[in-house]
C-alpha cells in the first residue's frame, strides 16, 4: 500500500527530503519505522519517538490504512 | 485560536489585548527568549520547526485543560517559527484572571506542558560553527548502541 510520511527536525535532515509517498508492505507503524531506519539510518531509537497517523498521536501497533500520513515526531524542544 | 505560530516577532500588545476581560482582576505572562548558552555550549541563533497541523491541536488541547483545571478567564500562546537570534522572543503565553494566584498557576502549566507535549524541534547554532536539534543528537544512538542519559 501506499503511504504518505513527512519528515520533520533531525530526521528530515537524515532522510535528506521532508515528504515522500511510500509504497511498503508496512502494517504498523511500528514496521514502518523499522522499514525507515534500514533505508535513511534514522539514529532516534523506536522508544524516543511518538507517531502521529493522519495528524494525531497515534499507538506504534495501530493497523495502517492505504493513503495514511504518518509522521514520526522526534523528541520536542518547544519554548 | 488560543494556540499559534508566528514567524514574525510576536506582538505582545496584542496579543495582551486579546485577554482583556471585564472580571479580570490581572494578568500574568510568560516570555521565553533565546538564550546565549546551552549545556555548555555558545549559542549564536536558534531554528524552530513544527509539526503545525497537531501542534495547534496539542496547544489547543493544553489551553483547554489549564482553563478547566483553572478558574482563570483567557489563556492564549503564541509560539515562533522559523530563525530567531539571541534575545529574540521564541514563545508567550499569557493568561488573565479574576485573582492573580491561578492565573500564575495556568501560565505555568500552560508552558510546561508546550515545552513537553508540543510537536516543536529546535535547532541550535553554536560558536564553534556545530549546530544540534535540541533533545535529539545527545542520547541519538545506532540500534544496539548503549548509551547513558544525563
Amino acid at each position: 500500500m501506499q503511504l504518505k510520511i513527512h519528515y520533520y527536525a533531525l530526521m528530515r535532515e537524515q532522510a535528506g527530503r521532508s515528504e515522500e509517498t511510500l509504497e511498503t508492505s508496512a502494517g504498523t507503524p511500528s514496521a514502518l519505522y523499522g522499514e525507515l531506519v534500514d533505508r535513511y539510518g534514522f539514529t532516534l531509537l523506536r522508544d524516543q519517538l511518538k507517531v502521529a497517523v493522519n495528524a494525531e498521536f497515534s499507538d506504534w501497533g495501530r493497523a495502517l490504512e492505504p493513503g495514511d500520513a504518518v509522521v514520526f515526531i522526534p523528541p520536542v524542544a518547544g519554548g | 485560536m488560543r494556540f499559534r505560530f508566528t514567524d514574525s516577532p510576536i506582538d505582545t500588545a496584542q496579543a495582551r489585548r486579546e485577554l482583556l476581560d471585564l472580571g479580570a482582576g490581572g494578568y500574568v505572562s510568560f516570555e521565553g527568549w533565546v538564550r546565549d548558552h546551552n549545556e555548555g555550549q555558545e549559542v549564536t541563533r536558534l531554528e524552530y520547526e513544527a509539526f503545525q497541523e497537531l501542534a495547534v491541536k496539542e496547544g489547543e488541547r493544553i489551553i483547554a485543560e489549564a482553563l478547566r483545571r483553572f478558574p482563570v478567564k483567557h489563556a492564549l500562546c503564541i509560539h515562533r517559527i522559523g530563525a530567531l537570534d539571541l534575545a529574540d522572543m521564541a514563545v508567550w503565553v499569557g493568561v488573565s484572571s479574576a485573582h492573580r494566584g491561578e492565573a500564575f498557576d495556568a501560565c505555568r502549566v500552560i508552558i510546561d506542558e508546550v515545552k513537553h507535549r508540543v510537536p516543536i524541534w529546535k535547532k541550535e547554532h553554536y560558536r564553534s560553527g556545530d549546530s544540534g536539534w535540541v533533545n535529539c543528537e545527545r542520547c541519538a544512538a545506532a540500534p544496539n548502541h548503549i548509551h547513558e542519559h544525563a
